[in-house]
């Protein structure tokens, strides 16, 4: 074994510990937090490909916003696991035959008949200065233009629809404009009234006065 | 002495036989690290001690002067006391997270300076996405602050992480815009590369052409750290310190460390991207330098002090406007802006 493949067998069992901790996780919070850990594990998986971009893209996007989110909603959620528990081995025979499908269909494309080395052979090697950010920005913009925009309007779609569900005036909202906030001038504020003093002069400090 | 060293590598290579030269890269490595890290705990020591100092003279006060010649021992008189003290686990917190915080604070604030170039040669590791890797740990250093805010099981804890969790990735997106029009201007995401293509003087540093990126980029930082007057996540005044309340001892000392670590990072991110890293800005007068590098972060670093001792936190709803409604619009039309100029003859003033 050469060093690499140390690294891949390290970072593959880190992999599937985190993945199985995942759905077996009882506090939500940490099930989140091991999915973090898998994906992270993930991007050095494909590091040791030499996929820096998608790697780092992995991290970046599910690992720095993605799962923020997701953890942000999960730590403010009240989940009653035992509930969530229930019926478990109601739903195992058909969870099973399902995740049996899946496995099965992996294999038959992923298996070495089909995928192996003598059908597809191993990418070849790149010199030390080659570019996997710029390489595959050149195909996205030349050769996959028009998949690239359609996927990017769709997405585009999508934002816009999620906020005009969840956008909605709310009547108790003490919303102020920040551009009149910063308009306000001293007078809008305050009313400077002139009062004559009266002020009961107690009887000692008159006494003092006159002498 | 060079004897001595051969004789150490033939001793290494008979050891681990075939797997000497990835020994020997992974040792070398790490002695890099920590010559790396070593100068960098000294700098966050004294970041904390010059913070002390300026923001006093600011106040017309002193600062710390008891310890050593002008208090020049006060950090270290610190670090001991903060060893010294016992670190208190809040007896229904979640353990092993609640450890973890500190460490995710501080990991991810020492790892990005792997791919940070000192010099045109002086660099961990001189990688062609380094601009992605810089982005990818910045944002990973918030889990932090939400572990620890979560795992403190504290309401004004948790309080301070929803605040940094929400303040964090909306920053985070101008942060990333402003770095795009960097890495459009430089045609490269190597920050050594980035570096060379602001040659040629004050005028050629990216400060000019991408200005008002350059702002919000800067603006970003200061709230990315969780510095003021953007700190809602600690708020003394309105939930006690935030995620790190149940904190105490070394542990709190490393969430210290790693606000000031970040400090120095994002001002080094700055003055690399923005202003010609170590590249002197009157090059027919004086030479290019690592020095120039560390005048720049330490002017940089001053505006954060000069913050703090300035401005009233910003309300939270002001924060997330700022974020959202402000900063983003600017780097998306100015993005738009360099790109649209670079197809024109002006197209040389982005180089």
């Amino acid at each position: 074994m050469i060093f690499q493949d140390y690294v891949f067998y390290s970072l593959a069992v880190i992999l599937l510990f985190a993945g199985l901790r995942v759905i077996t996780a009882r506090n939500p919070v940490h099930a989140a937090l091991f999915l973090v850990l898998a994906f992270f594990t993930a991007a050095g998986i494909w590091l040791l490909l030499e996929a820096e971009f998608l790697a780092i893209a992995l991290v970046l996007v599910y690992v720095g916003a993605v799962m923020v989110l997701f953890l942000f909603v999960v730590m403010m959620l009240d989940i009653n696991l035992d509930k969530l528990r229930e019926g478990f081995w109601d739903y195992l025979p058909m969870a099973g035959f399902i995740g049996v499908l899946m496995a099965a269909e992996m294999v038959m494309i992923l298996g070495t008949k089909h995928f192996g080395l003598a059908r597809i052979s191993a990418p070849k090697a790149h010199a030390a200065d080659y570019s996997n950010t710029a390489e595959l920005g050149r195909q996205l913009y030349t050769d996959y233009l028009m998949p690239f925009e359609l996927a990017a309007v769709v997405l585009l779609v999508a934002i816009v629809a999620a906020i005009a569900l969840t956008l909605r005036d709310r009547k108790d909202s003490k919303f102020i404009n920040p551009a009149d906030q910063v308009r306000v001038k001293r007078a809008d504020r305050i009313r400077m009234v002139s009062m004559p003093a009266e002020v009961e002069v107690p009887a000692v400090e008159t006494e003092k006065a006159k002498s | 002495m060079s004897a001595f060293i051969q004789s150490f590598l033939e001793m290494g290579a008979t050891t681990f036989g075939s797997y000497w030269p990835a020994v020997s890269l992974t040792v070398w490595t790490l002695l890099k690290i920590v010559a790396i890290v070593l100068p960098l705990m000294g700098a966050v020591a004294y970041l904390t001690l010059a913070e002390r100092k300026v923001i006093g003279f600011m106040q017309v006060r002193i600062g710390p002067n008891r310890v050593g010649y002008f208090g020049l021992l006060q950090p270290l008189a610190d670090g001991i006391k903060l060893l010294m003290k016992e670190i208190i686990i809040p007896s229904e917190s979640s353990k092993g997270l609640f450890l973890l915080g500190p460490v995710l604070a501080i990991a991810p604030a020492f790892a990005a300076w792997a791919v940070v170039p000192f010099d045109p040669d002086l660099v961990l590791a001189n990688v062609d996405a380094g601009l992605l890797y810089i982005l990818a740990m910045t944002s990973v250093a918030v889990y932090g602050v939400i572990i620890a805010g979560w795992a403190s099981n504290s309401k004004y804890a948790f309080l301070g992480a929803l605040r940094s969790a929400a303040q964090i990735v909306s920053y985070e997106i101008a942060m990333g815009f402003a770095l795009v029009g960097v890495l459009m201007c430089a045609n490269s995401l190597n920050l050594g590369k980035i570096v060379m293509a602001q040659a040629g003087g004050i005028f050629e540093w990216y400060w000019l052409p991408l200005f008002p990126l350059f702002i919000v980029y800067f603006i970003s930082a200061v709230a990315e750290t969780n510095r003021a007057p953007f700190d809602v996540a600690e708020g003394e005044s309105e939930i006690v310190a935030g995620f790190h309340v149940e904190y105490s001892g070394m542990a709190f000392a490393v969430f210290f460390l790693a606000e000031y670590a970040n400090m120095i990072l994002v001002s080094m991110l700055a003055a690399i991207m923005f202003l010609g890293g170590w590249l002197s800005p009157f090059p027919s007068l004086i030479p290019d330098s690592f020095l120039w590098l560390l005048a720049k972060v330490g002017f940089l670093l001053f505006f954060f002090l000069w913050f703090r001792a300035t401005f009233p936190r910003y309300r939270y709803d002001q924060i997330m406007r700022l974020g959202w409604k402000v900063f983003i619009p600017i780097t998306l039309v100015w993005i738009i802006v360099v790109g649209g100029l670079m197809q024109t003859p002006w197209g040389y003033l982005f180089h």
